[in-house]
């Protein structure tokens, strides 16, 4: 059961991000809080393939959401067209109150500032973990190497890794590699970070150890978008479950809600398939 | 005389070692040259500036497509001859470096080409965790695309490199009289008795030069792998 289901939750915990430039995002209690990520009316094609039909999302600031539908529904273009790795055709997406930028050196900037974790983790294979989780904070944030070093070694023991600092990551199994994947998001103190099924490619028995510091980010307050099917997760960590067939959100509620009674055909179709596996 | 002798006439009578140190050096520099610019180009072409990779893409097309001998007479009777660009005072210098932006610039092409299939062996998700961390293109490719698609471009560049120095020879189109088909050409005009042989020297002489280049690509590509 979620112990806080406000989406404005403990914002303190979050780290702030050192080098943004913007103010920090208002948190008074008379007006609403505007959203960390707005996506309104976006719309993408491939081809002639609709996969992403005018979405309309706001994820405020230490809110944790995951994202759930079938196969092909356009969860992943979500999470990609949020850090650009995936241009829309129309439409808004917004982070902390300023448009996507186009590309350049405001693109990066704005990617530094949003964590992707991947489904193949996607370590650098050819750096050690620790450079893994150094090299975004030297090289784009300008940390000192030292310091850098510092940090990462932190992140490294939360995630519970730090011995392995100096393998390659061919030489982790999958759920070290992804928990290697999140202390890199998070060495960048990202606003938000976005998982892409973080689970899906691993053994069963590796799930929880990444679920497990999935949970405690999101207790922490970080802000979080999780394309994920793992219910557990969701019931344990989630405010909000968006779900996504064909391209458009169908309907979204607390865990609790949506997975007991789903409002929609569609959604109870999927819950149906999902829940006699 | 015997073949013995006649290996020693021509040794004594022609700097035949001298005439490979031309080739050497034109190749030495003109793969430099080759290098860098078909770094460039296989990243123009990787990039997500369409009017870059539309220019990478024409300058390989171009390139690659014309016959060395013909970018050396127009460098020289063109570059030189008609619009008067000097690279140096001296003449022959000046040929030269003629020689060498030619070998250079034609080879590029094939280096691009190289370098982009190395690229293309690392996989899509390397680029894209390291423009996730924010970094933008150039600096993703350096840290992250090109130190792992070395391993993949060092076979073809080993090919580009001996097909390079093969091609050093062509030199002689723009006026470079000191090189190896130069000398040997003389060798044969004043000695057509020792023809067969003087083409039997020059032959093992260029498969010494290029042999170990191979060897070393191979050596090269194994030491390099990036497990996965
Ligand atoms: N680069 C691409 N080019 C063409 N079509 C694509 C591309 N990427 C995704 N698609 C298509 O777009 C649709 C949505 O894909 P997406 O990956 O977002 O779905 P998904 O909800 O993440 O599915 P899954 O659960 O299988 O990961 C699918 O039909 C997919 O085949
Ligand atoms: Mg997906």
């Amino acid at each position: 059961m979620t112990t806080e289901q406000t989406p404005e939750h403990a914002p303190e915990q979050t780290p702030a991000p050192s080098t943004s430039p913007s103010p920090a995002p208002s948190t008074s209690q008379d007006a609403p809080a505007r959203p960390l990520v707005h996506l309104a009316r976006v719309n993408k094609h491939f081809g002639s393939l609709h996969v992403l039909r005018d979405i309309d999302l706001d994820v405020a600031k230490g809110e944790v959401v995951v994202v759930i539908g079938p196969s092909g529904s356009g969860k992943s273009t979500l999470c990609r067209a949020i850090n650009r790795l995936e241009t829309i055709d129309d439409g808004v997406i917004e982070l902390d109150g300023k448009p996507l930028p186009a590309e350049g050196k405001e693109l990066a900037r704005l990617r530094s500032d949003v964590g992707m974790v991947f489904q193949s983790f996607n370590l650098f294979a050819h750096r050690s973990i620790l450079e893994n989780v150094t090299l975004g904070p030297i090289k784009v944030r300008k940390v000192k190497p030292k310091e850098a070093k510092e940090q990462a070694m932190a992140l490294l023991e939360r995630v519970g890794v730090a011995s392995q600092a100096d393998k390659m990551p061919a030489q982790l199994s999958g759920g070290q590699q992804q928990r290697v994947a999140i202390a890199r998001a998070l060495a960048m103190r990202p606003k938000v970070i976005l998982f892409d099924e973080p689970t899906s490619a691993l053994d069963p028995e590796m799930v929880n150890e990444v679920l497990d510091v999935m949970v405690a980010l999101a207790k922490e307050g970080m802000t979080m978008i999780v394309v994920t099917h793992e219910m557990g997760f969701a019931r344990k960590a989630a405010d909000r479950v968006v779900f996504m067939s064909d391209g458009q959100i169908v309907e979204q509620a607390d865990p609790e809600s949506f997975f007991t009674n789903p409002q929609s055909g569609r959604a109870r179709d999927f819950l149906g398939k999902i829940l006699t596996h | 005389m015997s073949l013995f002798e006649q290996i020693g006439f021509l040794f004594t009578s022609y700097d035949i070692p001298a005439a490979f140190w031309v080739n050497i050096q034109l190749s030495f520099w003109a793969a430099i040259g080759a290098l860098v610019i078909g770094t460039v180009l296989g990243l123009m072409r990787v990039s997500p500036v369409p009017s870059l990779r539309w220019l990478g893409t024409s300058y390989v097309t171009l390139l690659r497509n014309t016959p060395l001998t013909v970018i050396m007479l127009f460098l020289v009777l063109g570059v030189w001859g008609q619009l008067k660009i000097e690279l140096a005072p001296d003449f022959n210098t000046n040929f030269f470096l003629f020689a060498i932006v030619g070998l250079a610039i034609y080879h590029a092409a094939f280096v691009c080409e190289a370098v982009r299939s190395g690229i293309n062996t690392v996989p899509l998700g390397q680029a894209e965790a390291a423009r996730a961390i924010g970094l933008s293109f150039l600096p993703a490719a350096r840290l992250v695309l090109l130190p792992q698609a070395v391993r993949g471009a060092v076979a073809p560049l080993g090919n580009v490199l001996i097909a390079l120095i093969k091609n050093s020879t062509v030199a002689a189109a723009a006026s470079v009289a000191t090189e190896t088909s130069s000398v040997m050409k003389t060798m044969i005009e004043f000695n057509g008795n020792m023809t067969v042989l003087i083409f039997m020297i020059f032959a093992l002489g260029y498969v010494i030069l290029v042999v170990p280049i191979g060897l070393l690509t191979t050596w090269g590509s194994r030491r390099l792998a990036v497990s996965r």
